[in-house]
């Protein structure tokens, strides 16, 4: 079907749209033969630049750049992973990594193929929408000439029996009136006893586009900027105590670019307990754990304060941070006393899970009082179970018969020159091992309650039972602890909103036809020859329809009223 | 455990009655299509014998209902395609098992059947036959029938190799979004999977047109090789490449939505709404390959059978998003409910 050169509103789109009218790609493809200046270079790489074509291809690879991101263990999403990835691949793991293969997301390829798509998208968005905002005040285009050339075409042929002329007259009116009622822009062009009505509509299917690719620029701005004025820190606490925010509280704060320190409002939070409910044994999935919750009371320093829960999916609102759980699991309380019976290490000591039963991994340091620094490596097994070859395990994640062990190493535990060590690791290196292993000697072994002495008479450790008083067996023997994460989110709120604008926009420009539609008459004899044609500018499958919905309606509401007109003319 | 039937064995049982029957729905489909082959040949007979014959001199045409040489997509609603029928109506009978299937599981699990691998494959397959037979209210699809009941017989029945037995929800999937974002998404997939079949037939139907077209130029003998013979009775390429765009734009405006729904969801169940993870990674991999077909529709020079290419490869992304994705790749989403 050949098409109307663009003489009316038509949305603006790159020469290499389908619909173009530009012949087959020649401004693109030629960069327009003779010498042409560096002016002119740059007009025709920029033209490349925001082509349909260049915005595919940029597409398509910005597709395929993300694929290796989901291979290969990413440092932003699993930085555990790409360090076992070295491991596992020593010699493969460095060359992956030159190629930025574990940063995919930041890397130098990945950018530049998405600042280009952005780069194309802005230079084809911008003279768009000025095109677009004149179009909306421009009127409908002149009726062609020929409509029947028109693939959707119905020409029919009214008896009127009176004046045609002043009948084709009523019906082009008709026309316009009925076409206005259903939301087109109308306009009337009458000449040399031929009456026609244009009518546009559609609009909207262009104002969507452009509203959809303008939120992707907005979702992308949203995304960098408000990654800088946004933080994240998180903190282990036990059932008990409470942290505050403050820099100093954290065990690990990640702030954006524009975060400075004082921003942080110093809210205390305290956990008062922590809930969780495991499936019983004997049914299916016995064990699994859920419905975790950290009940906790917030203190904001202006002495006020609130109670309430943090779990899973349900973040907490505090002073505009989200309080998040990431983990939880058991702190056992130990007392380490001297070998005069002097206090020198006493606390609840978080342990990591490290199985679905909570067999829980924790280490005891214990700095100062004794003869010499001593660490332990200790195990907790909530419900504990022999093996046949005498290794403990865990059998259930509830504390139905906790036992804590503890192997224990004297010497420099490395932490009086400064160096930071993380609290849930031990060294053993250079440090004498006391109990467990090829010592002989037999590791300590403690149920709640319990005490035992430490080897080489340095003192006793005891396993605190924290139940509460008139508690059964040892349900709560022990404490728990919840790892909590905090955020301030500053620019997810606006991705949210331009993540809808473009999804309203999508909409629009999806589904709402834009077409032309025309209805012109003519006197011929004593009849009037009706012609209904109709054009869609773009996609538009239901123009048939229109057309033939358009002639039905409108044929008998003109028969209705050449009745009319007659009834009244009779005297 | 009870000797008793459980409600869950119940449903387990209805799924493999599904399967079967619309594993038969599937050979109903085939039968329509070779039928649908016959048919072709005939008329090309009939006309080659009318051409020997003189136009109209013999009546060996009707066998062939509107065996004129009407092209082959008007053709169309002519033969009463008995075959197609009964895949059809087996494809209805199939439904009701398989709904029945997805609604006990429901019912045993407390909860949306949708929620591990299993279920994915169980609700996923059924809205793809929903979408199907609703859209045969519309256009007569049924030449993609033998193709989607194949796809479900296929994912239904290897969905069954992932069973598990109901057990309680992990906490990170108690939540609303479960129910949106799982939902929208296997609606998505639905209307991708029949944007899908139609674009490989239209590149079977392009190219036999194209040999069509070329076998004209060189004799007016039809007996060149043009490819399956059941395409001369189905729609052009060009009607078949606008009905794929329509399913696709609507399938894509689900997976829009998708991705949205499900970067709500990880903010509220992992603190950040966006993190590469790598099923985030696909999700938002499928999408852009879905906009890129929806720009090679406008392009000039991609029109046609290269944007077809992208709307299968976009499908096929889907199919391994779903499959390999869930099972093999880690990430944040380990809810396949395998260990
Ligand atoms: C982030 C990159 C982009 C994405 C995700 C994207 C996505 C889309 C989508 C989904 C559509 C279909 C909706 C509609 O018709 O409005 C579309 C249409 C369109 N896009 Fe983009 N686009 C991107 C970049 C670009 C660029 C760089 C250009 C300019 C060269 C462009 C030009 C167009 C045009 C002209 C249409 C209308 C096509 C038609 O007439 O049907 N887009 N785009």
């Amino acid at each position: 079907m050949s098409r109307p050169r663009s003489d009316g509103p038509d949305p603006l789109r790159p020469a290499d749209h389908a619909d173009s009218d530009t012949p087959h790609g020649a401004s693109l493809d030629s960069p327009t033969q003779p010498a042409l200046g560096v002016v002119g270079w740059l007009r025709w790489m920029w033209r490349q630049l925001t082509s349909m074509r260049t915005a595919l291809i940029l597409l398509l690879l910005l597709a395929i750049a993300a694929v290796p991101g989901s291979l290969v263990p990413q440092r932003s999403a699993d930085p555990n992973g790409v360090t076992q990835y070295y491991a596992d691949n020593p010699d493969l793991a460095p060359i992956l990594d030159n190629l930025s293969m574990f940063d995919v997301y930041t890397s130098p390829w990945f950018s530049a193929i998405y600042i280009l798509l952005f780069i194309s998208l802005i230079g084809c968005v911008i003279p768009r929408t000025k095109h677009h905002a004149k179009a909306l005040r421009a009127r409908p285009p002149r009726t062609p000439a020929r409509l029947a050339r028109l693939a959707d075409h119905i020409e029919t042929r009214v008896p009127t029996g009176g004046s045609a002329d002043a009948a084709a007259r009523t019906a082009v009116e008709l026309a316009a009136r009925d076409l206005k009622k259903a939301g087109y822009r109308v306009e009337r062009y009458d000449a040399r006893g031929a009456f026609s009505v244009s009518a546009e509509r559609g609009y909207w299917r262009e104002t969507g586009n452009l509203v959809f690719h303008a939120s992707l620029v907005g979702v992308l701005i949203a995304v960098g900027l408000g990654g800088g004025f946004t933080y994240t820190g998180q903190r282990v606490i036990v059932e008990g105590t409470t942290f505050v925010n403050a820099l100093t509280d954290y065990s690990s704060f990640n702030p954006g670019r524009f975060v400075g320190e004082d921003q942080l409002t110093p809210y205390a939070v305290t956990l008062d307990d922590f809930e969780v409910s495991y499936q019983p044994p004997g049914t299916e999935a016995a064990g699994q754990a859920g419905d975790f919750a950290a009940n906790v009371t917030v203190s904001y320093p202006d002495g006020t304060s609130q109670s309430g829960q943090v779990r899973v999916n349900h973040p907490l609102g505090v002073a505009g941070d989200s309080i998040y759980l990431l983990g939880n699991g058991y702190a056992p309380t130990i007392t380490i006393r001297d070998a005069d019976g002097q206090t020198v290490f006493h606390d609840a000591v978080p342990f990591l899970p490290q199985d679905s039963n909570m067999t829980s991994l924790g280490v005891v340091k214990v700095p100062d009082g004794l003869p010499e620094q001593l660490g332990m490596i200790g195990f907790l097994y909530p419900t504990m179970q022999e093996l046949e070859t005498g290794a403990f395990t865990s059998v259930y994640p509830d504390l139905v018969y906790p036992v804590l062990t503890l192997n224990v190493y004297a010497g420099d535990l490395g932490i009086d020159d400064g160096t930071p060590r993380s609290v849930y690791t031990l060294d053993p290196e250079g440090m004498e091992q006391l109990t467990g292993g090829e010592t002989g000697v037999d590791s300590i072994q403690l149920f709640p309650g319990e005490s035992a002495e430490l080897p080489g008479g340095y003192g006793t450790i005891t396993f605190e039972d924290e139940s509460p008083p008139g508690a059964q067996e040892f349900e709560e023997s022990v404490k728990r602890f919840a790892s909590l994460s905090i955020h301030r989110d500053a620019g997810g709120p606006w991705v949210l909103l331009f993540a809808i604008l473009a999804t309203v926009g999508l909409l629009l420009a999806l589904f709402i036809p834009r077409r032309r539609l025309w209805v012109k008459a003519r006197a011929d004899g004593d009849d009037i020859v009706l012609e209904y044609a109709g054009l869609a500018r773009g996609e538009d499958p239901t123009l048939g329809a229109a057309v033939a919905d358009l002639h039905r309606r409108h044929e008998a509401a003109l028969i209705a009223a050449l009745e009319d007109e007659r009834a009244s003319a009779r005297p | 455990m009870s000797d008793e039937l459980s409600l869950d064995s119940v449903s387990l049982l209805l799924v493999w009655t599904a399967v079967a029957i619309y594993a038969l729905a599937f050979i109903a489909y085939a039968v329509d299509l070779a039928r649908r082959s016959d048919a072709a040949v005939q008329a090309q007979d009939a006309r080659a014998q009318r051409a020997l014959a003189g136009v109209g001199a013999r009546g060996g045409a009707d066998t062939v209902a509107g065996g004129q040489d009407a092209p082959a997509s008007d053709r169309q609603a002519a033969p009463r395609l008995v075959w197609a029928r009964i895949g059809t109506s087996l494809t209805w009978l199939g439904f009701l098992f398989h709904l029945g299937a997805t609604v006990t599981r429901g019912i045993a699990a407390e909860r949306v059947p949708w929620s591990n691998m299993y279920e994915f494959a169980l609700t996923g397959t059924l809205l793809i036959v929903a979408v199907y037979l609703g859209t045969l209210f519309r256009y007569d699809l049924r030449f993609l029938g033998a193709f989607m009941t194949g796809l479900v017989v296929l994912l239904l029945g290897g969905g069954t190799l992932l069973h598990v037995e109901v057990v309680p929800l992990m906490d990170p999937l108690k939540s609303i979004w479960l129910i949106i974002h799982v939902f929208v998404a296997s609606l998505a997939t639905a209307f991708f999977a029949i944007a899908f079949g139609l674009s490989v037939l239209q590149l079977l139907q392009a190219r036999r047109e194209r040999k069509v077209a070329a076998a004209a130029r060189a004799s007016a003998d039809g007996a060149t090789k043009t490819g399956p013979r059941f395409l001369a009775t189905l729609p052009t390429a060009d009607t078949m490449e606008s009905l794929a765009y329509r399913f696709a734009i609507v399938g894509f405006i689900f997976w829009t939505f998708t991705l949205i729904a499900g970067s709500i969801w990880a903010n509220d169940a992992w603190g950040r709404y966006w993190g590469f993870d790598t099923k985030e990674v696909w999700t938002f991999v499928i999408w852009v390959l879905y906009a890129g077909y929806i720009h090679a529709r406008a392009t000039r020079g991609w029109r046609g059978t290269r944007s077809a290419w992208l709307s299968i490869v976009g499908f096929t992304a889907v199919i391994f998003n779903f499959t390999i994705v869930n099972m093999f790749f880690n990430g944040l989403h380990a809810y396949s409910g395998l260990s």
